[in-house]
């Protein structure tokens, strides 16, 4: 696990949107590998049984963690109380969350450990709480988190069920300093079949690769580029596309704490004359046309600049800019009631019975 | 002959010319000269000079201020020439540790600058607690062992409390007699972008001192008794003395006065500003008579930064671009066009050539047209597409800055402006005023002086006061810069909220400016 250009580029992909910003994690993750060498990728299945398996993310505003950056020893300091509580040491570290900068820096954890990095992570995308993970949704029970910070804090929570392990996780992140690294859903290998989407780490650096060396600048000519970095992309991810067009209007509003938005593309070339409007939180999460939803959460929609194919982020989003709006189904694991329950278009808000985006795509 | 009321020059080294102005005290513009910019850029800057002076007989004793828009800073970074080395250090042990300074730096630039790099204990938390108090032995032990010609220090979440580099700034003054760059005085949140803004500041220095020195030494040897100033990167001047200190602001600076220029010629303060060159074409957009700024961390010789630039597009179209038989650019032939282009009996074709054969010809250069003569219909064919992919390129790229507002008026400056067609599909009417040529000189040469405070403050009760303290800052940083304090006003306030704090706060961007000090 060594190309961290190309697995930025596929986390980007996966974020849907959201997911922080992926080059700080890019940075601390080229650096670890440099100092402390490369992080072999395993699978589930090379792992013994009663391997233990520590899922990694940051957590708190990304404002606070693009200045207060993490300290080189908070992944030891986890895995050290891992051990207290397990008995024995974790044997891979996971990304709880594949989309974004959480998807980037378990390379430098799990290069400062001296741990191979799973083949798996808890979303297959990004997400905004700490509940929407297919830990939860696959019923294992959210007893233990534990979370350190930059001043060397360790906390162990052990809460009764998810939402109290959200509120409690938020609580300790405030107090030290709105940003902290934490672990939850410890498990061994034996558990985490069925409860972990795996091959998410591969297919990351493989939709990175499939867009490698384009460039707005010309690189094409150069024949550095795919011909066409926006079809090997599609064909990468068995992606729709919804349309492909200009943005024309970027409007953010904060609703209840969080700051929701709408995105106006209007299509250009063959879709000339039709409107598209992204229903945006953290993440992209509907997207409609002339009243008729294309795609919901969640399955994955992204926004991604129709020349280079580059993904970008929602507080990215600029009027002007010529785009192509991406969506594809998610893991069967979100599929399910309980997962539909967790991270469906109704847990953000919106009043829709979901579809599959293949569904709604089919017929267009 | 008696006193008559002072003058005031304006000097712009571009990429392919060095414009200069001389404006009266009513502002009006009584002499404009372009030169080539030479390579040793001060030749071309004493040049045009001598050019404005030559105007003024005996009367140089009425120049009271000479202002100087340059690109000394962005070239040595391009070209890694004349940087000097810094010592990097930053405050935030614990914390930060897993991306240790210049991560991400093109091996070359990072060769060519860093004397060393460290991180100590220091810092904040977002809510304002110390992380740790700074570690000054450490910080003694890391500069006793490198061999710099200046410090740079970051400390976390300085912007919203410069005190723990401040304190390093006198350590270091006092014991090792080096120039410190302080990131609060340089860059927003976002650490590495402020830190790597902050390094190349300090790697300026040199150069800062070069361009100063070069401008002071110019003035002497033409006896002119006028206070000189540079222009920065938002429209406004600082005096010499904060540019030695600040010399990363003289970056961006051409824009930033082209587009004041525009404003102050065409009298629009609201405006999408085309400013047409040898090889290429800046837009930009004046709101209320200042540039636009960039929402985006802007990238320099490889390195993401975090200063407040002008919101700039550029596109590769100018007087120079050569057109072919399959389209246009984005090569120029830059100064060369004097000698290269079709109107001047040269042979190559170029916009010039295209917009001319099209009937758009520079101000007072109607026989222009005369002289391309009778051209091959396949030639005249080409010209004709080339003036429609300009067109285009023009079109799309003014909608792109107009954000959608289609009303505003477009301003066309620069050397190259008879390029542009009469109407723009997206602005209102194209405005072209009068001395347009050197717009960016006399921006130049009417720029105010300002001072800004970004930083983050209490949503809470205290909050109105804490806004009258950061109002407060910056009009004593536009002060320290050279601004009548009589009459300085805040001209840009920006209150933005942020979300997942402890205490609810708001990040602040406070802008003051005012008219230089008699």
């Amino acid at each position: 696990m060594s190309d961290i250009p190309a697995l930025a580029r596929g986390c980007a992909v996966l974020g849907t949107g959201g997911g922080g910003d992926v080059r700080t994690g890019s940075l601390a993750a080229a650096r670890a590998i440099r100092e402390y060498g490369e992080v072999p990728l395993v699978r589930l299945a090379d792992l013994a049984d009663d391997a233990l398996i520590m899922p990694l993310s940051g957590i708190g505003a990304p404002t606070v963690s693009h200045e207060m950056i993490h300290s080189e020893d908070e992944p030891k300091r986890i895995a050290e109380e891992v051990e207290r509580l397990f008995g024995r040491p974790p044997s891979a570290v996971m990304s709880s969350e594949i989309g974004g900068s959480n998807g980037v820096a378990p390379v430098a954890w799990a290069a400062q450990l001296g741990l191979p990095l799973l083949d798996a992570d808890g979303m297959g995308r990004a997400f905004p709480e700490v509940q929407m993970v297919s830990m939860y949704v696959a019923g294992l029970p959210a007893d233990l988190v534990i979370m350190t910070d930059v001043a060397g804090n360790v906390v162990t929570i052990r809460p009764v069920d998810g939402l109290w392990s959200e509120r409690l996780a938020r609580a300790v992140c405030v107090a030290a300093g709105s940003s902290a690294l934490m672990a939850d859903y410890v498990l061994p290998a034996a558990r985490a079949r069925g409860a972990v989407i795996e091959g998410t780490v591969t297919r990351a650096l493989e939709i990175g690769r499939a867009t490698e060396g384009a460039s707005p600048t010309g690189a094409q000519a150069a024949g550095r580029s795919p011909a066409d970095p926006l079809g090997a992309l599609r064909d990468r991810l068995g992606a729709a596309r919804l349309i492909t067009g200009k943005l024309t209007d970027v409007e953010r509003r904060t609703m209840g704490g969080f700051v929701r938005g709408t995105a106006t593309i209007e299509g250009t070339g063959h879709d000339r004359g039709r409107t598209l409007t992204l229903e945006l939180q953290n993440e992209n999460l509907v997207a409609v046309e002339n009243g008729r939803v294309l795609a919901m959460v969640p399955d994955l929609i992204t926004v991604v600049d129709t020349e280079t194919a580059g993904a970008i982020q929602t507080e990215g989003l600029r009027y002007g800019q010529r785009v192509t709006v991406l969506a594809w189904p998610c893991d069967p694991l979100w599929r399910t009631s309980k997962g539909l329950e967790t991270a469906g278009p109704r847990a953000f808000g919106y009043e829709l019975d979901y579809v599959p985006v293949e569904e709604l795509t089919a017929h267009g | 002959m008696a006193d008559l009321p002072e003058l005031g020059i304006g000097i712009d080294v571009g990429g392919t010319n060095t414009d200069a102005v001389m404006l009266d005290a009513q502002g009006r513009v009584i002499a404009k000269a372009k030169r080539p910019t030479t390579p040793e850029v001060t030749e071309g800057l004493r040049a045009a000079l001598d050019a404005v002076l030559a105007e003024l007989g005996d009367a140089q004793h009425r120049v009271t201020r000479v202002m100087l828009g340059t690109t000394h800073a962005t070239n040595a970074i391009l070209e890694r020439r004349n940087l000097g080395r810094v010592a990097v250090l930053r405050l935030g042990a614990p914390a930060t540790t897993s991306v240790p300074p210049l991560s991400g730096w093109p091996d070359d630039l990072r060769k060519a600058v860093s004397a060393g790099e460290t991180i100590v204990a220091g810092g904040h938390y977002v809510d304002g607690r110390e992380i740790r108090p700074p570690d000054l032995g450490a910080i003694r032990r890391f500069l006793d062992g490198v061999d710099a010609d200046a410090v740079a220090v970051t400390s976390v979440f300085s912007p919203a409390g410069g005190e723990h580099e401040r304190l390093v700034e006198e350590l270091v003054r006092a014991e090792y007699g080096l120039p410190v760059s302080l990131s609060h005085e340089i860059g927003s949140l976002g650490l590495l972008e402020r830190e790597n803004a902050t390094v190349l500041n300090a790697a300026l220095y040199g150069v800062a001192a070069h361009v100063t020195g070069a401008l002071v030494a110019a003035l002497a040897e033409r006896d002119l008794r006028a206070r000189p100033y540079l222009a920065q990167n938002d429209g406004t001047l600082m005096t010499l003395e904060h540019a030695a200190r600040l010399p990363v602001s003289t970056i961006g600076s051409g824009p930033a006065n082209s587009l004041r220029g525009a404003a102050y010629l065409s009298g629009v303060t609201d405006a999408i500003v085309v400013d047409v060159g040898g090889t290429s074409t800046d837009l930009g957009v004046l709101a209320g008579g200042f540039p636009r700024e960039s929402a985006a961390a802007v990238e320099i010789g490889g390195v993401l930064t975090n200063f407040r630039m002008p919101d700039i597009l550029a596109i590769a179209l100018g007087g120079g671009t050569v057109v072919r038989e399959q389209g246009i650019g984005p090569d120029s032939v830059g100064y060369r066009i004097v000698r290269e282009a079709l109107v001047f009996g040269g042979s190559t074709a170029t916009m010039t050539d295209a917009a001319v054969a099209a009937g758009r010809t520079p101000p007072g250069e109607p026989g222009w047209r005369a002289r391309l003569g009778d051209m091959s219909e396949g030639i005249a064919d080409m010209l004709e597409r080339a003036v429609a992919v300009a067109d285009e390129m023009v079109i799309d790229a003014v909608d792109r800055m107009a954000l959608g507002k289609s009303d505003r008026p477009l301003v066309a400056v620069g050397g190259g402006a008879f390029v542009l067609p009469e109407r723009v599909p997206g602005a209102g009417p194209v405005i072209r005023p009068q001395h347009a040529e050197v717009a960016n000189a006399v921006g130049a040469a009417i720029a105010l002086a300002s001072g800004r405070v970004d930083t983050i403050l209490p949503a809470g009760d205290s909050r109105s006061e804490a806004i009258e303290k950061a109002k407060e800052e910056a009009a004593a940083r536009a002060v320290a810069a050279g601004a009548d304090p009589s009459a300085v006003e805040i001209v840009d306030l920006l209150e933005v909220p942020l979300s997942y704090l402890s205490e609810p706060a708001v990040r602040v961007h406070v802008k003051a400016a005012g008219p230089l000090a008699r």
